[in-house]
């Protein structure tokens, strides 16, 4: 209970402190403490095994850090520890007030299931029971996400993978989250396709002032979207700060490195 | 009145009474009870080897077997007919094992054992009616997880298992599969019909008699107690909607009953009839509920 009443930022919507997991010998992350405002686009960059996907699942409540809590304020303003609760209740939190994003379209989303469905899902799942609104609501985010909306009622099978993307970003924002975790969005995607994505995201994430915490490798991602960043490294914290700040004038040699690797065309 | 039942029934010497020891019966009704105490819950049970194949009643038989008693009469129906395969083999399966009486009407039934129909003729307190149940759990379509239906059943997420009924009418206009409808058992479990069209759907609500369901493959039981209420998943603006063919029986002219539909020959003649046999041929003998040989008058 320290941990809740002595949070000092009053607008942080989620915040984690001192999470460390580790498998066995092997190392998750270490006392990792983060905090995500309201409306706040949060970039996590590292190198791969660098414990950034770690960190995510334990701010998501899919695993139980070793050690740590993870303090999320919900829509009645009372913060709660994300591991206090019972897994109902935090199964309902992430039903109605977290969206997840997976690198792999296919890990959240039905295959043989229409797009309309997709979106709709997570309108039934919070107990919407009509269906000419959930798929008046699915078309209006198609059209959004820059989908045909004609195409509402065609399988995702039949949906390229930049637009199974945008689908599962659709199927995420439709129950107007508050908080979204996404997990390399643009990963696999060709270039422009990609840019595609990051125009669209980036202007609906500032228009429905959802928080967002993204982890990726690609920094180019989190110049367009991130409003801070936090750069890790053997699943340590090692800078941290607003997205250009860490980007131009990188403190740490491997943030140096990394900034220095990116490719120039 | 009854040609199914042979006037003295043989039985098979060497087995225990209704198959089942003693032992495994005790474990069936405990199950059963528990079923009760929670209706539309899913209980699990240690189902046993059968002397017939998955998917043809090893479930319904265990329940059945649990509950039998020397003075009960049996019956048993295959889609509404006492006469198919399955219905007729599981019939002179309990003759055969008990030696209680069988027939084929519903009225004098203690206990029915059905595949696939609930009877036309309303059932009455202290009968008891069993489902044979291929696949129990409703939510298998939606999530193949066992670990995570559990989950969805004990935290009743339920709204998922509306896309099933939103991609039917988003490819067809409207709820388009006729039988297995889910419903939500006393407003709190969601449970599978057990593959009944769902035309009879409306009468598993409130029903005076018993309800138990048994799957053998997956080893559960679930059940609906008397006067229950029981209500078919839907939209708002797409309400339930039990389906029934138009026209009327050929046979027995009633208006009301489930229909089948006979190819008569290559040409396309058809005709449609009762799928409940008893109830039919009951109306026909001018002793059934409702205007008798309306259709046959009039041809």
């Amino acid at each position: 209970m320290d941990a809740i009443s002595n949070s000092a930022s009053r607008t942080a919507l989620l915040e984690a402190s001192g999470v460390s997991k580790s498998y066995g010998a092997r190392i998750g992350c270490i006392d990792v403490s983060v905090t995500v405002g309201a409306g706040e686009v949060l970039g996590v960059v590292g190198e791969s095994g660098s414990g950034k996907s770690t960190l995510m699942k334990c701010l998501s409540g899919q695993i139980v850090p070793d050690k740590g809590a993870v303090i999320y304020r919900g829509n009645d303003r009372k913060p709660v520890d994300v591991f206090s609760l019972s897994e109902m209740e935090r199964r309902r939190l992430r039903r109605t007030d977290w969206g997840f994003v997976h690198q792999n379209p296919l890990d959240g989303l039905h295959i043989n299931v229409s797009a309309g469905g997709n979106v709709g899902e997570a309108l039934m799942s919070r107990g919407v029971r009509n269906y000419g609104s959930i798929r008046a609501s699915a078309q209006d985010w198609l059209e959004r996400l820059e989908i045909d909306p004609s195409r509402v009622d065609d399988r995702a099978r039949s949906f390229s993978g930049g637009m199974l993307q945008r689908l599962q970003v659709a199927r995420n924002l439709v129950a107007a989250p508050r908080l979204v975790f996404m997990d390399e969005p643009t990963g696999g995607l060709d270039a422009s396709v990609q840019a595609r994505l990051l125009d669209v995201l980036r202007t609906l994430v500032r228009e429905l002032a959802v928080a967002v915490i993204i982890v990726t490798h690609d920094l180019a991602v989190v110049r367009l979207l991130a409003d801070r960043l936090i750069v890790m490294h053997r699943g340590r914290v090692i800078e941290e700060g607003l997205t250009d700040q860490v980007l131009d004038d990188p403190h740490e040699p491997y943030t140096q490195l990394l900034v220095s690797s990116v490719l120039q065309i | 009145m009854n040609r199914i039942s042979p006037s003295k029934p043989v039985v098979w010497t060497g087995y225990n009474f209704a198959y089942l020891d003693e032992q495994t019966k005790r474990m069936v009704r405990r199950a059963l009870l528990k079923a009760l105490a929670i209706p539309g819950y899913q209980v699990a049970f240690g189902g046993r080897e059968m002397p017939l194949a998955y998917g043809w009643g090893t479930g319904a038989i265990q329940v059945t077997a649990s509950i039998i008693g020397p003075r009960d009469r049996l019956k048993v129906i295959d889609q509404g007919s006492d006469d198919a395969t399955n219905a007729a083999s599981i019939r002179r399966f309990f003759r055969s094992v008990t030696g209680v009486e069988t027939t084929a009407s519903a009225l004098d039934a203690t206990i029915v054992q059905t595949r696939h129909r609930i009877p036309e003729t309303p059932l009455r307190e202290n009968q008891v009616l069993v489902y044979q149940v291929p696949s129990p759990e409703p939510l298998r379509k939606i999530e193949p997880r066992e670990s995570e239906t559990r989950k969805m059943h004990a935290y009743a997420e339920y709204g998922p298992m509306l896309l099933t009924l939103y991609e039917d009418i988003a490819r067809y206009g409207r709820v388009a599969s006729a039988y297995n409808c889910p419903v939500i058992v006393n407003e709190r479990y969601l449970a599978s019909p057990s593959p009944i069209p769902k035309f009879d759907n409306p009468k598993l609500s409130h029903s005076p008699a018993i309800q138990l369901f048994g799957a053998g493959r997956e080893k559960r039981i679930y059940a609906i107690p008397p006067y229950t209420s029981v209500r078919s998943l839907d939209f708002e603006d797409f309400p339930f909607e039990p389906s029934r063919p138009d026209g009327r029986c050929s046979l027995c002219g009633s208006e009301t009953s489930y229909l089948e539909e006979v190819i008569m020959d290559d040409v396309g003649g058809r005709m449609f009839v009762c799928s409940d046999t008893d109830y039919c041929r009951r109306r026909r003998e001018g002793k059934g509920e409702g205007p008798v040989r309306a259709a046959r008058a009039k041809a």
